[in-house]
């Protein structure tokens, strides 16, 4: 049964007329299901293809509205199924379900052509949400915590719930443009049922889509409210040091040596994003 | 029976669910509940406006635990992970007792997100309430399991869903969660009488009852929680609450939410059924003297 469940569906949303091996669905259908006097084996298993599709897909439509926006509705559907059909959900949560997604637009790039660069960048960015909505946290480090540690020694972690990502498009402001455009959808929790195909492709006012350019981000939450910031690239760079444990002398050093900017305070500008960091709760002791 | 060994001997009045649209009313206003039923897998995270939220509920309202993802029927082991998380969580509640669905939904590790049905023979039940009892072991902590509404039958099948839910659950010793919506929703699907149902589970394990509205399509009922309570699950519920007494009874409203006084407004009809209930039973009908 949870093989003709993950089974895609047609492009009509009903089950696939034939097996694997070629028999007729119905025939598969009545060898473990019961017919009754108003459904057929067949259609009885179909309920449960069609709810297994709707809800998956449903759950992807809300989750990326920007990769949405980016590919459009039915190539969106084209992608989200054929990714689920290779990735089944290994979770227990619906959370999880575009955890592979990135790594899925990489290995098969023909569902996001000719857009794949700018859909891989939203598809982390988006993912980088759902880690900074309710992902873990661990107590902040404190300036008291590291008054005696010299900076040539100190090394700190970051929130894991913070993600650095390095973008060839300006996807955070695509979003906001998408999520201003669109009202956002609410999903329903416990009933085991979904009645109706995904969200039917509505003509929308189409937004211009990102052009290339270089944009550093970081994806966090404060107050348990989502947020993103972008970075210039020397922060972007020591965070990123800082995250794989190299220390804050060392970290500041590589990023202004890399620096190709000129005339910057680059103490004071340290002194103030650092500050600015801290205050956001980022660092954490290194586990 | 009111108060048993599967809701943790409480007394709970009428519960709704906890939901998204309402948080912001009810952390606000603090409208006077006697309980909120919360989806366990929705709190299963490690932080953030979840658990800020979940933390503010508990206090001021007792909270019960519903999970939707243990899936007693599936060949698979426990996800451990699953059941880490939710021990955690039952911690952090202190839910008197816990439930979760008389289904499965996963093989070999992928899951479907779905309650499905399984087949009613009497090996199933012995798999199944080997695990509830297991689950219950690991999470020291009663469990009631829910019947689902279903679209599908086995021809595998060795009995009736009522046997085996009894089966199950004087096997596994554990409580039933009776749905009564979902038993209207089923006996339409499957042509059986629903008072058949009601009157043949064991009604002192029963230690919570839920109540939903479904959708009627032209050949089968859909279980969709979208609907307000319909007319013959009401007398269904009347009659569930004859049978077992005055029990902890949830409404479910899971989508096209309206406003929470609407759903509460809904969830405390149930209170004159409850009313009519106790007015009929004598306090002896309720508490029988044991005789020599």
């Amino acid at each position: 049964m949870a093989a003709a469940l993950f089974r895609p569906l047609t492009p009509r949303w009903g089950m696939q007329k034939h097996w694997t091996d070629g028999r007729r669905m119905q025939d598969v259908a009545a060898e473990f299901i019961k017919p009754n006097d108003r459904l057929s084996s067949f259609e009885r298993l179909e309920i449960y293809n069609r709810q297994y599709w709707f809800r998956v897909l449903d759950c992807l439509y809300d989750d990326y509205p920007g990769l949405r926006a980016i590919l459009g509705e039915r190539k969106f559907m084209k992608l989200a199924t054929a990714y689920l059909a290779r990735y089944p959900s290994d979770s227990y949560t619906l959370r999880d379900l575009g955890n592979r997604l990135e790594q899925f637009l990489q290995e098969e790039p023909q569902w996001s052509a000719p857009r794949q660069e700018l859909a891989r960048d939203m598809v982390r960015f988006e993912w980088a949400q759902v880690v900074a909505f309710d992902g873990p946290a661990k107590p902040a480090v404190t300036p008291d915590d590291i008054l005696d540690t010299p900076l040539s020694k100190l090394q700190l972690d970051l929130q894991p719930y913070l993600s650095l990502l390095e973008l060839d498009y300006a996807v955070d402001d695509f979003l906001i443009a998408v999520k201003k455009r669109d009202s956002d959808a609410l999903r329903g929790e416990a009933s085991n049922a979904v009645q109706s195909a995904p969200k039917a492709a509505k003509r929308r006012k189409r937004i211009r889509l990102p052009k290339r350019e270089k944009v550093y981000l970081a994806v966090h939450r404060h107050d348990n409210m989502l947020y993103y910031k972008r970075l210039d690239p020397e922060a972007f760079a020591i965070l990123t040091a800082l995250d794989r444990g190299v220390t804050v002398d060392d970290a500041c050093a590589e990023a202004v040596t890399a620096s190709d900017r000129a005339n910057i305070d680059w103490a004071a500008q340290i002194k103030e994003w650092f500050d600015n960091w801290s205050a956001l709760g980022w660092f954490c002791h290194p586990s | 029976m009111p108060a048993n060994p599967f809701n943790g001997f409480t007394e709970y009045g009428i519960g709704i669910g906890l939901r998204v649209p309402h948080y912001r009313h009810i952390l606000a206003k603090k409208p006077v509940v006697d309980w909120f039923e919360i989806i366990s897998e929705n709190f299963m995270v490690d932080g953030g406006r979840p658990l800020e939220v979940l933390d503010s509920i508990l206090e001021q309202y007792r909270v019960v635990q519903h999970g939707v993802a243990m899936y007693f029927g599936s060949a698979d082991k426990f996800d451990r992970e699953h059941q880490k998380r939710l021990k955690r969580l039952v911690k952090r509640t202190k839910t008197p007792w816990l439930s979760d669905h008389l289904c499965w939904g996963s093989v070999d590790g992928r899951y479907t997100h779905d309650l499905l049905p399984m087949p009613y023979t009497f090996a199933v039940a012995r798999h199944t309430a080997q695990k509830i009892r297991e689950a219950r072991d690991f999470l020291e902590v009663p469990i009631c399991v829910e019947n689902v509404s279903s679209y599908a039958e086995y021809h595998a099948s060795e009995m009736t869903e009522w046997e085996f839910l009894s089966e199950v659950v004087e096997q596994a010793d554990c409580g039933i969660l009776l749905d009564v919506n979902n038993i209207y929703v089923s006996s339409k699907n499957h042509n059986f009488d629903p008072y058949d149902y009601l009157n043949n589970v064991p009604h002192h394990r029963v230690g919570q009852i839920h109540i939903a509205g479904h959708s009627k399509f032209e050949k089968y009922l859909l279980d969709t929680h979208d609907h307000p309570v319909l007319d013959p699950v009401w007398q269904m519920y009347a009659h569930a609450i004859k049978l077992v007494g005055s029990t902890a009874t949830l409404l479910e409203w899971d989508d096209r939410i309206p406003s929470f006084d609407e759903v509460h407004n809904e969830a405390l009809k149930a209170n004159k059924f409850r009313d009519e209930q106790l007015a009929t039973t004598t306090a002896s009908d309720r508490y029988p003297r044991t005789t020599a």
